[in-house]
């Protein structure tokens, strides 16, 4: 990858001569994510196997197939939370699709079911890797990278659920530090382009203000709205 | 054991429908183009909000800052050295680990 060039122009995206991307390269673009995914879904079999069992956990990382929320909801069931405020908590925290999916829309194909079915494929990683920087996402980028997202998540999991009494206290191993740590490694990627510093401290700031003050998930939706500071005055 | 299923099933219901929306919604059609920077920053404001609340939500509403802050740091460290994503993500770990240890 080359950097961008910066153009007089702004307004004026760089012209992309590269051949379109194929699902093959989003399955090696989001090779490298697939390890921390692993161990976090290591970490959450082992958590969650206590809970609820270990098959439960696992169909539950492969239908909900998202770790903040899965954590989220786990965490309060283990507590003794009622089924109403476990899932709640998870959809909370999983409404960042929301705007994710508005801007990934374009990029899909096909009909509404299709598309419908297209956006299952948009998690954290996938999403953040289809990026083009530009405001425009790659499709094939974002399918393709989810691929090794899902088999880790997967597997992680299985073994964390079957296998939890053999690896120990997860916290111990300090596994639980590399899910920021993945998503420090994303954000690094996305500040190739240093105008989007703003945006991510203000994002930030708004998480950290809002943390005591909203209930869980709400503090990442808010956050979206740091991305405001990107809107083109005529 | 069923409140553990019924969650399941509503949180997979609820994702689906919430990742479903945006693509039904918006369907083929591209947004204006002067939103088109604001898009380009969705991805920096919700990652940085995401570190910000892993690192540092605890239960209840808490702020908590714990050994993996200095996990994370040293991830940072390792980035803005340029290492490989992986290498940050085990410095991260290892770092925690180690001070949790001693």
């Amino acid at each position: 990858m080359s950097l961008l060039q910066v153009s007089d122009d702004e307004l004026v995206p760089p012209p992309r001569d590269d051949p379109p991307l194929a699902l093959g390269d989003g399955i090696r673009a989001g090779l490298p994510f697939a390890l921390p995914t692993f161990a976090i879904g290591m970490s959450f079999g082992v958590l969650a196997e206590p809970v609820m069992g270990a098959w439960a956990a696992i169909a539950m990382s492969i239908l909900v197939f998202g770790g903040a929320a899965q954590f989220a909801s786990v965490t309060i069931l283990a507590a003794g939370g009622s089924l109403a405020s476990a899932v709640s908590a998870g959809l909370l925290i999983n409404t960042r699709f929301l705007p994710m999916g508005l801007a990934v829309a374009p990029a899909l194909r096909g009909g509404p079911l299709r598309r419908a079915a297209e956006g299952q494929t948009m998690v954290d990683a996938s999403w953040a890797i289809a990026n083009r920087g530009d405001g425009s996402f790659d499709r094939q980028l974002m399918i393709g990278a989810t691929i090794p997202q899902a088999a880790a998540w997967w597997v992680g999991t299985a073994i964390g659920a079957l296998g939890g009494a053999l690896l120990g206290d997860p916290e111990a191993l300090g596994l639980d530090a590399m899910f920021p740590a993945f998503y420090l490694a994303l954000l690094a990627e996305e500040m190739r382009d240093r105008s989007m510093l703003s945006s991510a401290l203000l994002g930030g700031a708004i998480a950290l203000v809002l943390i005591p003050l909203a209930p869980p998930g709400i503090p990442v939706v808010a956050a979206s709205l740091a991305a405001l500071l990107g809107v083109r005055a005529r | 054991m069923t409140t553990v299923w019924i969650t399941i099933a509503l949180l997979t219901a609820g994702t689906v429908a919430i990742k479903a929306l945006g693509p039904i919604a918006l369907g083929g059609r591209t947004l204006p183009p002067r939103l088109s920077g604001v898009v380009a920053r969705l991805a920096p404001s919700l990652l940085a909000a995401l570190v910000v609340v892993d690192l540092f939500g605890g239960e209840d509403r808490t702020l908590v800052v714990d050994e993996s802050a200095a996990g994370a740091l040293a991830a940072a460290a390792a980035l803005l050295a340029r290492l490989p994503m992986i290498a940050a993500v085990v410095v991260a770990a290892v770092v925690t680990g180690v001070l949790r240890a001693v």
